[in-house]
């Protein structure tokens, strides 16, 4: 298919990328239907004079608008690849702008998957060379119709922000002069690509802000949750309070009876309630009446999942990874140490609830949402409301956060969006709304996880590794099924079924247990379990051979020259002389490669009080290749350590038979500003095609906070979050 | 019932439950999409207004306590020190997802219309009622230092 044969031509330029790249798969249905999908909206040039591309647009007002075919909620694709288009564009910043492209996986396609979507840290990976070309070849076309219009030969021409300049006839103009003109010149192929060494805007510091600052800053920006349109209701619904139950029947009564609720429906996901806002609707809701059948139903508390999970980490199970004969190492004596880590339920809680936004008049749709895999909420919403592709139009908005949560593999919000709205009739504008409760209690958790390790130490040295890690798959029965190969799905145990390190007997082994509560990859996916496994373990080796955590993995990073150029990069930010402990801190380390981005983090911490552990410092080095926004990958560090020492600190879900005890932000504990560390980025130079940044910030904080507690005298946590119980 | 409320220096009757928190007025009646919607409990900030300049979380706040208090959201501010608030944080470059900042800017307002040149512990105390996701407090807390130079100056 000449899908496959895209992404193998790109599989270079892609290498390094997620492991969900290779593995990612369309279903049949989507497949097919793709063509039908890629039909419905082909954007027009809307008001702009020059549309050469899916990519560009270009007005007689000068300013160039970027499609962007990725969502934006944070991680700065909006600001990233309207660089990339810039630079070969010559374009002047102050004229860029950027706005989510439709969906069209025709056009839009995440070339590392195939379909229209975000994830896996791929934005800028998958655009670097597709936008580039969209803006030199935009930049032709003004130059060639330049030419025209000046008679001078196009090579004669310059293009320096935004303004096109013959030096020797002395003749001057701006983008949007030529813009009618180049929509008529023939739009060439392969127009070369800038050389690295002439970057203006790629890589260079405090060449470009971030586009969505201002409205971000002054309340204007437009999310999901802020959509008003007549005769909109907004709608909650009932779900039930364990996973898996159903209604069996409800009295709506004196739901009905609050002012301002419209109308009561049942909807395969529980019971709707629709009103002419927010708050008549949660009244509504709180009135509701709902008999639940939950013999189908997760009982189970987590202590008892718990439980099992640790008996099974006890015996072997399908390998995963593994060289030379580990339980033989382990057998021959030397000190062999033992380790045992627990892994919570953890909720994404993007700061903005899910919500969405769907407009059906019974022949066509429009939704709005912040969609995270447009193809497959499009397919979906389609699907529900019996209509083709071509008569839904999906529009992707701001939002506020996702951290993987918007990215549904089985579509649960697309599909709830389209229920209510089938359920009300054709018509009525609906705005369905998760609150907090929702959000929280709603599952689809990063899977709870027990990874056991045993190492053996000979000599001072590493010998032998063993790892058995046990959770849930959230792969298998979603469109992504294919990535799970010979019975191990890869997101389980990447980071943990080949280390950076040289170990002579090694093996990771992984059982996947059968739990009926909804998870999902939750930033940084498989890393944020194994990562801190990893990390923790080979810390405690070391110290145990009484070696130096930095020098020490040195020592076995002879292949891993990456891992290695950014922990030497960090330990020399930090001026790292040992990990103490000086006065009452101690300094940690960890070291994590998730999709293709290496980083190196050291967290100066001081044990603190009640309140636990208190991180004063964090220094980072990164190397994610070409660093196109040095300070977007810089933001993404600050606030993926923030995020990961947030969790790792304070944050699960507990289940108490079976139903999810925390629900809000007083019981699911965030980190807050006077917990936050300062923090210090260093970008490692690279000629590397760049990889992502929104994700691999967050795993090397927890172990190395552990890290350094265990310097401190105090255990390394074997069970997150450390502060357990102390939620509020 | 109709209920009289003074926003951003403009009277509105509107016909509301008085139980309705503020945030839903604002938000559902008027309009006025700035302020955001977190958690609903008075946990996380981003529903933070001023009543009568004071900061408020408005989504635990009924509108019918509101007497003749009057209420400036996200759209109203406007003066010296919310310029400076607003340009740093551009300056900076402090939004992410963005969706916390409406509080978050309110917040940093209110907290530079009391103390000109807040301290470390000044911005902890003021700034910890406002969570933000995506934990882009590093720039928050610059942002706010910024804000203070520019309004010495
Ligand atoms: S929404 Fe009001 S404090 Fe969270
Ligand atoms: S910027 Fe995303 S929650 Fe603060």
């Amino acid at each position: 298919m000449a899908r496959h044969d895209t992404r193998l031509t790109r599989r270079d330029a892609l290498k390094g990328v997620a492991g969900l790249v290779l593995g990612f798969y369309l279903p049949g249905d989507a497949a097919k239907a793709q063509s039908g999908a890629a039909r419905i909206f082909t954007p027009d040039a809307g008001a702009a004079a020059f549309a050469p591309n899916a990519f560009v647009r270009i007005g007689a007002d000068d300013r160039v608008t970027v499609l962007i075919k990725h969502i934006e909620f944070g991680q700065g694709p909006f600001t990233g690849l309207a660089t990339l288009v810039a630079e070969e564009l010559d374009a002047d910043w102050s004229k860029v702008r950027a706005e989510h492209a439709p969906s069209n996986p025709d056009l839009y396609k995440n070339l590392a998957f195939g379909m229209q979507g975000t994830g896996g840290s791929t934005a800028i990976a998958n655009s670097y060379e597709q936008m580039r070309k969209a803006g030199a070849t935009a930049r032709a076309m003004l130059v060639e119709a330049a030419a025209q219009a000046w008679r001078v030969p196009a090579g004669e021409i310059t293009v320096e922000r935004g303004v096109l300049r013959h030096a020797r006839t002395g003749r001057t103009g701006r983008f949007g002069q030529f813009a009618q003109a180049a929509s008529h010149v023939p739009v060439p192929d392969n127009v070369p690509l800038k050389d690295a060494a002439r970057f203006r805007l790629i890589g260079r510091e405090g060449a470009v802000r971030r586009l969505d600052s201002a409205s971000k800053a002054n309340g204007t920006a437009q999310f999901t949750i802020d959509i008003r349109e007549p005769d909109m209701l907004t709608v909650v619904v009932a779900r039930p309070s364990r996973f898996g139950g159903k209604v069996v029947s409800f009295e709506a009564g004196d739901a009905r009876a609050v002012r301002g609720v419209v109308d009561v429906k049942e909807v395969p996901s529980g019971v709707a309630v629709y009103a002419e806002g927010m708050w008549p609707a949660l009244k509504g809701r709180e009135r509701l009446r709902v008999t639940w059948d939950e013999a189908g139903a997760e009982k189970r508390s987590t202590d008892e999942i718990i439980e099992a999970y640790r008996e099974l980490a006890r015996k072997p199970g399908t390998v995963a990874g593994q060289h030379g004969d580990a339980e033989a190492a382990l057998a021959r004596g030397g000190r062999v140490i033992e380790a045992e880590y627990v892994f919570p339920y953890l909720a994404h809680a993007p700061m903005e609830p899910l919500d969405g936004f769907l407009h059906w008049d019974g022949q066509r749709a429009l939704a709005r949402l912040g969609s995270q895999l447009q193809t497959g909420d499009h397919q979906a919403i389609a699907g529900v409301l019996g209509l083709s592709p071509e008569q839904v139009r999906l529009e992707t908005m701001l939002a506020g956060g996702s951290f993987g949560r918007r990215a549904q593999p089985t579509m649960e919000l697309a599909v709830e969006l389209a229920q209510v709205a089938k359920a009300i009739g054709p018509g009525r504008p609906v705005k369905l709304v998760w609150t907090r409760e929702d959000d929280i209690r709603g599952g689809y958790y990063r899977p709870l996880f027990v990874h056991r390790l045993r190492g053996a130490l000979r000599d001072g040295k590493i010998v032998a590794w063993a790892n058995t890690a046990v959770g849930q798959t959230f792969l298998k029965g979603s469109p992504f099924e294919a990535m799970i190969k010979d019975g191990i799905d890869p997101l389980m145990v990447e980071g943990a079924r080949e280390l950076s390190y040289d170990i002579a007997d090694f093996r990771c082994d992984v059982h996947t247990a059968d739990v009926g509560v909804p998870t999902l990859w939750w930033r940084s996916v498989g890393h944020t379990h194994t990562g801190y496994a990893v990390e923790c373990f080979v810390d405690e080796l070391l110290q145990a051979a009484g070696q130096d955590p930095v020098a020490g993995r040195l020592a076995m990073m002879g292949k891993a020259p990456r891992h290695a150029g950014v922990l030497r990069a960090v330990a020399d930010l930090a001026r790292w002389s040992g990990p103490g402990p000086f006065n009452d801190r101690a300094r940690g380390v960890a070291v994590v490669e998730s999709f293709g981005s290496f980083i190196a983090q050291i967290a100066e911490v001081s044990a603190g009080g009640p309140e636990g552990p208190r991180v004063h410092r964090v220094w980072c080095a990164v190397d994610c290749g070409v660093a196109v926004n040095p300070d977007v990958i810089r933001a993404q560090m600050e606030g993926g350590i923030g995020f990961g020492l947030g969790h790792a600190l304070f944050a699960e879900v507990e289940l108490d038979e079976g139903r999810p005890v925390q629900g809000n932000f007083d019981t699911y504990r965030s980190l807050r500003i006077h917990e936050m560390p300062q923090v210090e980025v260093a970008i490692v130079r690279s000629a590397e095609t760049p990889t992502g940044v929104g994700e691999p910030g967050v795993p090397p904080i927890a172990p190395a906070v552990a890290n350094a507690m265990a310097r401190l005298g105090l255990p390394r946590p074997r069970r997150l979050p450390m502060l357990r119980g102390l939620a509020s | 019932m109709a209920i009289s409320i003074k926003v951003n220096g403009v009277r509105h009757s509107v016909d509301v439950d008085g139980d309705t928190p503020l945030l839903w007025v604002l938000r559902d009646a008027l309009g006025l999409t700035g302020t955001k919607f977190g958690c609903g409990i008075a946990q996380c900030g981003a529903c933070t207004v001023f009543l009568n300049g004071k900061p408020l979380r408005s989504c635990a706040f009924p509108i019918a306590a509101l007497g003749d208090g009057e209420v400036t959201t996200i759209e109203g501010v406007n003066g010296r020190t919310a310029r400076a608030v607003q340009r740093a944080w551009t300056a900076r470059d402090v939004p992410q997802c963005g969706y916390c900042q409406s509080g978050q800017v309110m917040s940093a307002i209110a907290l530079l219309s009391e103390v000109r040149r807040p301290t470390d512990r000044d911005i902890d105390l003021a700034m910890n009622g406002n969570i933000c996701r995506c934990a882009a407090y590093v720039r928050i807390r610059a942002a706010i230092k910024d804000a203070a130079r520019t309004l010495e100056g």
